[in-house]
């Protein structure tokens, strides 16, 4: 692999019936990196993922990952790729184990039954190996598909939202292997519709209608995106509510316990929206950092009223795009290496 | 390049797919009883003392040795004798009787003079089915009831071939031949339309349940999929076949004269080529429901264009020309010729080979449909 890069691909689109789902997409994933992959519904992550597996054949586009070209050797990265689909796609007629094995002699692998043996201990399912995979709950379910996809070590992961319905708990033992992962030098690509696994990325990418809109380190994205932000309380919060809606002015609302937190890239109409709240029993608004979490919020909404539109300046977010020649970017890759 | 652990991977994934498809498992081994079932009911299951009259224009110690063995045999109650050819004939064609059995004048001398007298026998063919276990027994009832005169005969006419020659007229019914098939024939729709239609879901199941994006992330070729996914139902459709012979033999008396082996290898080419015809409709159907009416498509000339329900060389040439290009075309002629006719593997060669020409284009047809990807 030149310049280190696991994934190294540019140009992708993938068109379905005349529509472009995904157009000109360009992504550099250094190795050992944890990539997030946010969007809303439909923008075309699982796309994205599938043809950078393989999977699906790009319209256009080139790149190579882990050193093999996406077109024509897709066999060769298929051996060294763990996917986990966003759908349970395992069979569930067929038991837990039964479904570790066929996986496992699909790949060819030695000491299979030691394989699925330890597969299921660090699943915590060996007592329930014999019962079938469509008889799990949800949670269970990505969990068996998880182990799956890992069962032959791959070097790198692409996981599509493979934490949907895990329990708290799950999760953040599953984010906790990921980073072990990673430090041994697992690339993972990984998307995504939770915060709170969107931060424990090095690097997200965020795509909208297709397009990729922000391509930045994980920490830099709240000031990329620029906006100002205030926790507001009150005595009276769905009054509170009401009187900014009617003000406007702002680009993010959003509820977080017992406050409400107000975002907007335009400070000093977020100031009048919020001398509106004048006279609430209670009242107290502080400045605060915007955070990821109104980030997203505020890109989503965006997104919503789709990017074509314009009405967003997308062109400034892309500055933060990931280049594999760029210096800045180079030390970065280096940093995760 | 195709790896024997994974299709070994695949094979054994379908084999338990399918223990636990009860339902489908239960067809597969059900239809061949029900259609049989049904089929007896137009069939004349016991072709037991069958009217028979008889002509005798000599007479003698052979010639009761002969009637006496017929009786015996239990195909054959006499019912009438005769003294001319007409009054056999519209004995026969009233139905009154099933056979006329014809005993030449100087029977006896030629017999013993070594000369191969004709026995002659007219068989109301009109059922054949109940006709071909008793036309199949006379040679044998011939040879058993003369077997003490035989003793006598001086060795050089003894062994090789009978010392007489039995002629069979099977009358009403020209085609008598490819009616006899009706038992045998059905081994061929039944291996048709059930194996054609199980594999033909094969891979659209994958693509409805979804679970086929996990099966194409895998290293898998198609090569792999294709021979793991259609060898488990061999298993299946010599069961079916089993079950068809069986009763063949027990409730239809249906012989089967010839050798096994020869009919062993056609018959196992045959369930692949099915096999593989179900999964080349599996590339091509995006839906199970597609899959199904592919099916039935093949289905309709397996049953009117192979010599199942009309005679073969009565039909015209364009038809002649798509049962040429339908593998039970061929299948059946081999069983018929096998089962019937007692033929061996030179006498099946001709219909065995357009089996393998078509299997191999149907497996390459289906590698080249295959798609690695979602697309
Ligand atoms: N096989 C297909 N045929 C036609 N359209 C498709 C196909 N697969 C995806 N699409 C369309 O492409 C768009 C992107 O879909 P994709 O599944 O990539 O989105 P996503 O970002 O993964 O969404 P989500 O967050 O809901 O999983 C959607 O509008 C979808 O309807
Ligand atoms: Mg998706």
């Amino acid at each position: 692999m030149k310049n280190g890069l696991v994934i190294d691909v540019s140009g992708l689109t993938k068109k379905f019936g005349g529509r472009t789902v995904v157009n000109n997409f360009d992504l550099a994933v250094p190795r050992g990196a944890i990539y997030g992959f946010l969007g809303p519904n439909g923008s075309g992550k699982t796309t994205t993922i599938r043809m950078v597996c393989g999977l699906l054949k790009p319209d256009d586009g080139a790149g190579k990952v882990l050193g093999f070209d996406v077109r024509t050797e897709a066999s060769a990265i298929k051996e060294r790729v763990g996917y986990m689909t966003q759908r349970f796609s395992l069979y569930e007629d067929l038991s837990i184990r039964e479904n570790l094995e066929f996986i496992a002699r699909l790949y060819s692998l030695d000491h299979l039954r030691d394989r699925v043996e330890a597969s299921l201990k660090s699943l915590g399912l060996t007592d329930r190996a014999k019962q079938l995979a469509g008889k799990l709950s949800g949670g269970w379910k990505q969990r068996l598909a998880l182990a799956a996809c890992m069962i032959h070590e791959p070097e790198l992961l692409l996981l599509d939202e493979p934490t949907a319905g895990v329990d708290p708990k799950a999760r953040r033992d599953f984010w906790d292997a990921i980073r072990d992962y990673s430090a041994e030098g697992v690339t993972t690509l990984v998307s995504t519709h939770y915060m709170d696994e969107a931060v424990q990325c090095d690097r997200i990418a965020f795509i909208a209608y297709g397009e990729k809109l922000i391509d930045a380190p994980t920490a830099d994205i709240p000031d990329l995106v620029g906006l100002s932000a205030w926790r507001i309380e009150a005595g009276d919060l769905d009054a509170a509510t009401k009187r900014l809606k009617t003000a406007g002015g702002y680009d993010v609302l959003a509820r977080f316990g017992a406050a409400i937190h107000l975002a907007g890239r335009d400070g000093a109409a977020l100031k009048r929206a919020l001398d509106t709240l004048e006279g609430l029993d209670r009242l107290s608004a502080t400045p605060i950092a915007a955070g990821l979490e109104e980030a997203f919020i505020y890109l989503m909404a965006g997104a919503a009223d789709n990017f074509a539109a314009d009405n967003f300046a997308a062109g400034d977010l892309k500055t933060g795009n990931f280049t594999p020649g760029d210096p800045a970017n180079a030390a970065q890759a280096r940093g995760v290496t | 390049m195709i790896s024997l652990s994974r299709v070994l991977a695949v094979f054994m994934k379908e084999l338990v797919q399918m223990r636990r498809d009860r339902p489908t498992f239960a067809i597969m081994i059900l239809v061949p009883i029900m259609q049989l079932t049904l089929f007896g009911f137009a069939i004349d299951t016991d072709p037991r003392n069958l009217p028979t009259a008889v002509e005798l224009r000599d007479d003698g110690p052979l010639t009761r040795s002969l009637l006496a063995s017929m009786r015996q045999s239990g195909y054959f109650k006499i019912v009438a004798q005769v003294s001319t050819d007409e009054e056999g004939e519209s004995l026969l064609r009233s139905g009154a009787v099933s056979f006329l059995i014809v005993i030449p004048e100087n029977f006896e001398k030629e017999f013993v003079r070594g000369e191969r007298p004709q026995l002659l026998i007219a068989a109301d063919a009109s059922d054949p089915v109940a006709a071909a276990g008793p036309v199949a027994a006379v040679n044998e009832i011939a040879r058993r009831a003369f077997a003490p005169e035989l003793e006598r005969l001086p060795k050089t006419l003894r062994g090789g071939a009978p010392p007489f020659e039995a002629v069979i007229h099977r009358q009403y019914n020209p085609a008598g031949e490819t009616s006899m098939n009706i038992v045998p024939g059905l081994l061929g729709i039944i291996l048709t339309m059930t194996l054609i239609m199980v594999t033909s879901i094969a891979l659209t199941r994958e693509v409805e349940r979804g679970t086929i994006e996990a099966l194409l992330s895998t290293p898998v070729r198609a090569g792999e999929i294709m021979i793991g996914k259609t060898t488990p139902y061999i298993l299946i459709g010599v069961v079916q076949t089993a079950i068809v012979l069986v009763a063949a033999r027990l409730v239809f008396s249906v012989p089967f004269m010839g050798d096994p082996a020869p009919f062993l290898l056609a018959l196992l080419l045959f369930i692949f080529t099915n096999l593989m015809l179900g999964y080349l409709i599996s590339t091509l159907a995006r839906t199970q429901m597609q899959a199904m009416q592919m099916t039935f498509f093949i289905f309709l000339p397996s049953i009117l264009l192979s010599g199942f329900m009309f005679p073969f060389a009565a039909m015209p040439k364009w038809a002649q020309a798509i049962g040429e290009a339908l593998p039970i075309t061929h299948f059946l002629r081999v069983v018929r010729e096998v089962m019937l006719k007692g033929a061996g593997f030179a006498e099946i060669r001709d219909d065995v080979w357009p089996i393998g020409i078509i299997l191999t284009v149907l497996a390459f047809a289906a590698l080249a449909r295959f798609r690695r990807t979602l697309d």
